[in-house]
């Protein structure tokens, strides 16, 4: 499969994930949106690394060329996981003290 | 060679005034008055005997003309300005006038200046040795900048000698008007050698004087003019004299010095040095004779209404100055070197006899005031009688002698110059001879305290008297013309080196024996009927409190001339300087310098609602960012 | 065309349909069963890479456990499309446009690269076997794996400290 037509996939997910991001209002939209960013990324990851064994394995049968990619692809899941619980945490505790999750309540940094 | 020893130890003739200067100024609150005295005197007289030492050297025949570099002053590839001195006739001549009547006159400052308090007599010494440093620069420079050097030191020094007395607010903007005045000329002086650069590449006497005859004629012009510019605010000609009858508010040795004998003929020394130029360049010659005569005549109009002792001997330096520039013009350089020796002789001898007479009338100027001081004053009397003399051309006293010189030559050149030269110099043997009668002959018209107080100044004051008095009387057989006998003319065999080059293009005006002898006659025995009615006409002068009228008041009113410069030149120079102060600096700058405080404070306000605290404009900004540089990374070349 | 080539388009067009459907739905929790399809369709994908691991991991970690958070928050919450609020217009015009602009420009500049030719390999390749994965990430990326315990220690403590009621 043409290593393009991945990217292509990828940076239309990604940047739906980023129209989302900027478009909705609900705090809990908004951090579903930056999760499809990152699988959006994990896909290419993982597509770029068979792009690489692909090359290196003609040459050498028993390269692993390709591992690092999917190594990376994994650790950015703990990280998404450990992320998701703390963020969540934070949202809970939001709309405990205001009872609404709409980000525009968040100027209250400003103050 | 071994007539150079001397001339080798050039750099201690303006040395010796330098370090007086740096004692009586450094140490002035820790030195006696008779130690300043003596620094500054001795100083001027150790000066003096060096030039004495040198001249002998530049007498001998066959002396050439020595240049003497002490140090490299501004070097660059293109441009070289050495700090060198030129030692020849010319130069050598001005030092033994500078430092013989500067000492003279220091002499006389120590028992004048006797009344002031220590720190004051001592600042006095080291100004007036500071200029005679400055004044001794200018005459030896081998080229123009070390001129302008001691032109500008002579500029400076006389405004710190003019507002000597500075707690009096008149004499400070007299002093202030001199300076601004020369500096007016200075500007002419300063653009004359930046052209000088520009055609010759240096500023070298001897360099130019070489390439002055392939130089196209409008460009010798122009530089002998803006040269002129420079010699009119110096030397006190039209337009810019009238700062110089101001200068008398200062002490009368300053006067005597400066204004008198030395500063003021800095002009003349200039053109005179420059002579090559002036004989080759087509238009300015003329200019610089009638600007001169212009000068003489209408000083002279104005010196004889005057009342003031200082005053008209103020206006008659100016007149006696624009007669040497008429000299100057005509292409008689010698008589004019020649007329500026014998008049810093005289007019020296004048205003130190005018500051003995106000000496002893305890400050009194005006001359309606004094009269009959013969008996009181005697020494000052016969001494003051022998400049006026001298002056008014009578022979055998110098003035006779130079006046005839520079009168020959204007005879050569062009009868109606002759005819208003002879009229002005009939009018200076006027306004002196009435001066002399007012002070010194009829009654006495001061009050009976200051009679009481009259006395004859002490030796201090009355020896340079004596001295001057005896310089002015013998000086003139130095140039004794060919008329009298053959080659006597001393100073003209002298000056002949100098002068060389103009020579040699000018045209020979000959003139027959005869008609000089007549024309001579002539011209004393007008002079001699002049005096004899104007000491007749003063002599039982009686003080009348009658307001001048009509033409007498034009003169007593100096022709208004202060007056129209203040209304043409002051009152819009004030106006518009109002006007920068007011339109331009308070909206324009100060309104660019407040606008950038506003600017500053409104941008931040506006850039403040960035700061909205809504998370979801900050993420858009974010992306925007982004989008940015990737454009920026991936197109920017 | 194989069937390979078949399954990567079907799965193309429905990850991107659910994503945009993640974005425009008024009804959070249908947001989220959106978002569980597209993590189904990216686990296909990467079947097909064969990255086997990474495909049940994906869908253990992310739908499975990641997706039940966020149900269960949203239900804590009692959110539905009437309590949503909105946004307004012109910055959602503004979000729209600017996400646009940035898919624009790094297409744009991928058409620079070299790597269009290149070809990612489906179906085979030992790489995505958990063997040789395991292998890797237990010889050379042992330190990260570790700390990554650690990691989620400080999240879980985060996590709990923040909750608290007080």
């Amino acid at each position: 499969m043409p290593i393009n037509y991945y990217i292509f996939l990828s940076i239309a997910l990604f940047c739906i994930g980023v129209v989302g991001v900027l478009t909705r209002r609900n705090a809990i939209i908004v951090f579903m949106c930056i999760e499809l960013m990152l699988n959006a990324v994990n896909l290419l990851l993982v597509a770029f690394s068979k792009m690489h064994y692909m090359s290196s394995v003609l040459v050498n049968p028993a390269s692993t060329a390709g591992a690092d990619a999917q190594i990376f692809v994994f650790f950015i899941m703990v990280v998404a996981a450990a992320e998701v619980s703390v963020g969540l945490a934070i949202i809970v505790m939001m709309y405990r003290n205001i009872h609404s999750v709409d980000i525009n309540f968040l100027n209250r940094l400003k103050h | 060679m071994d007539n150079q020893n001397m001339t080798k130890l050039i750099y201690l003739v303006p040395l010796f005034p330098l370090i007086g200067f740096l004692i009586n100024g450094l140490g002035r609150n820790f030195l006696s008055k008779s130690l300043s005295a003596f620094v500054g005197s001795g100083s001027v007289l150790a000066s003096f005997i060096m030039s004495v030492l040198i001249f002998m050297e530049a007498k001998t025949p066959g002396f050439s003309v020595v240049t003497v570099k002490l140090f490299d002053f501004i070097k660059t590839a293109k441009l070289d300005i050495p700090f060198s001195f030129q030692v020849d006739q010319l130069s050598t001549l001005f030092l033994l006038i500078i430092t013989g009547v500067g000492f003279l006159i220091h002499l006389y400052s120590s028992a004048y200046m006797k009344e002031e308090q220590p720190h004051h007599y001592a600042r006095y010494f080291a100004y007036l040795n500071l200029f005679v440093f400055s004044m001794l620069m200018l005459v030896l420079g081998s080229n123009y900048v070390i001129m302008f050097i001691g032109w500008e030191g002579v500029g400076l020094c006389s405004y710190l000698l003019i507002g000597y007395w500075f707690k009096n607010g008149d004499y400070n903007d007299a002093a202030k008007k001199a300076f601004v005045m020369n500096r007016i000329g200075d500007l002419g002086f300063l653009l004359a050698i930046f052209w000088m650069l520009g055609q010759y590449g240096s500023t070298d006497f001897i360099s130019i004087f070489s390439r002055a005859g392939d130089t196209a004629p409008a460009v010798l012009t122009g530089i002998t003019l803006l040269l002129f510019v420079g010699a009119t605010g110096k030397s006190a000609q039209i337009p810019l004299y009238t700062w110089l009858p101001d200068a008398m508010a200062g002490p009368t040795p300053v006067s005597a010095l400066i204004h008198a004998a030395t500063m003021v003929t800095a002009g003349i020394y200039m053109i005179a040095r420059s002579n090559i130029l002036y004989t080759l360049a087509p238009v300015t010659p003329m200019i610089v004779a009638v600007i001169g005569l212009a000068t003489a005549l209408l000083a002279a109009t104005i010196a004889i209404r005057q009342n003031d002792i200082k005053k008209v001997l103020a206006y008659s330096t100016v007149s006696q100055l624009g007669l040497m520039f008429l000299g100057l013009g005509v292409g008689a350089y010698t008589g004019a070197v020649f007329h500026v020796m014998t008049h810093a002789f005289f007019k020296a001898l004048l205003f130190l006899g005018a500051g003995s007479v106000i000496h002893a009338m305890h400050h009194e100027q005006d001359i309606r005031n004094m009269g009959g001081l013969k008996k009181h004053l005697p020494v000052t009397h016969l001494t003051f009688l022998a400049g006026c003399i001298a002056i008014a051309g009578i022979p055998p006293f110098s003035g006779f002698f130079s006046k005839e010189e520079i009168l020959g030559g204007v005879f050569a050149h062009n009868i109606v110059l002759y005819i208003i030269a002879v009229f002005s110099s009939l009018l200076t043997a006027f306004y002196m001879f009435r001066l002399y009668t007012l002070t010194f002959l009829g009654k006495f018209r001061g009050t009976s305290e200051q009679e009481h107080h009259l006395h004859e100044s002490p030796l201090a004051m009355t020896l340079p008297l004596i001295v001057l008095a005896v310089l002015a009387v013998l000086a003139g057989f130095l140039g004794i013309p060919e008329l009298f006998s053959t080659d006597a003319h001393w100073l003209s065999n002298f000056l002949a080196p100098v002068f060389a080059e103009s020579t040699v293009h000018q045209q020979a005006h000959v003139v027959s024996h005869s008609t000089e002898w007549m024309l001579m006659g002539g011209m004393v025995a007008a002079t001699l009927v002049i005096c004899f009615y104007a000491i007749n006409k003063f002599r039982n002068y009686e003080k009348t409190g009658i307001e001048a009228t009509g033409f007498a008041k034009v003169l007593e009113n100096k022709w208004w001339v202060d007056e129209i410069y203040d209304a043409i030149i002051n009152k819009p120079l004030k106006g518009f300087s109002l006007f920068l102060n007011n339109v331009v600096e308070r909206s324009g700058v100060d309104g660019i310098v407040n606008g950038v405080g506003k600017f500053v404070h409104y941008s931040s306000r506006q850039l403040r609602w960035l700061q909205s605290g809504q998370v979801g404009s900050y993420i858009l900004i974010m992306v925007v960012a982004t989008v940015v540089f990737f454009i920026i990374q991936l197109f920017g070349k | 065309m194989g069937i390979t080539v078949v399954l990567f388009w079907f799965l193309t067009a429905l990850a991107i349909l659910s994503a945009l459907m993640v974005v425009v739905s008024k009804n959070p929790v249908h947001s989220v069963l959106w978002l569980i399809a597209v993590f189904f369709a990216i686990s296909g994908h990467y079947i097909i890479l064969n990255a086997q691991f990474l495909a049940i991991v994906n869908l253990i970690v992310y739908a499975g456990a990641i997706m039940v958070l966020f149900l269960f928050v949203i239900m804590l919450m009692n959110l539905n499309s009437d309590t949503e609020p909105q946004k307004n217009r012109w910055l959602k015009i503004a979000g729209g446009l600017a996400g646009g602009c940035l898919f624009l420009v790094i297409i744009a500049g991928l058409k620079e690269t070299e790597m269009k030719l290149q070809v990612a390999q489906v179906k085979t390749g030992d790489i995505g076997l958990i063997e040789n994965l395991g292998m890797v990430l237990f010889k050379d990326y042992v330190l990260p794996f570790e700390i990554s315990s650690v990691l989620f220690l400080s999240a879980m403590v985060g996590a709990v400290v923040i909750g608290k009621k007080d």
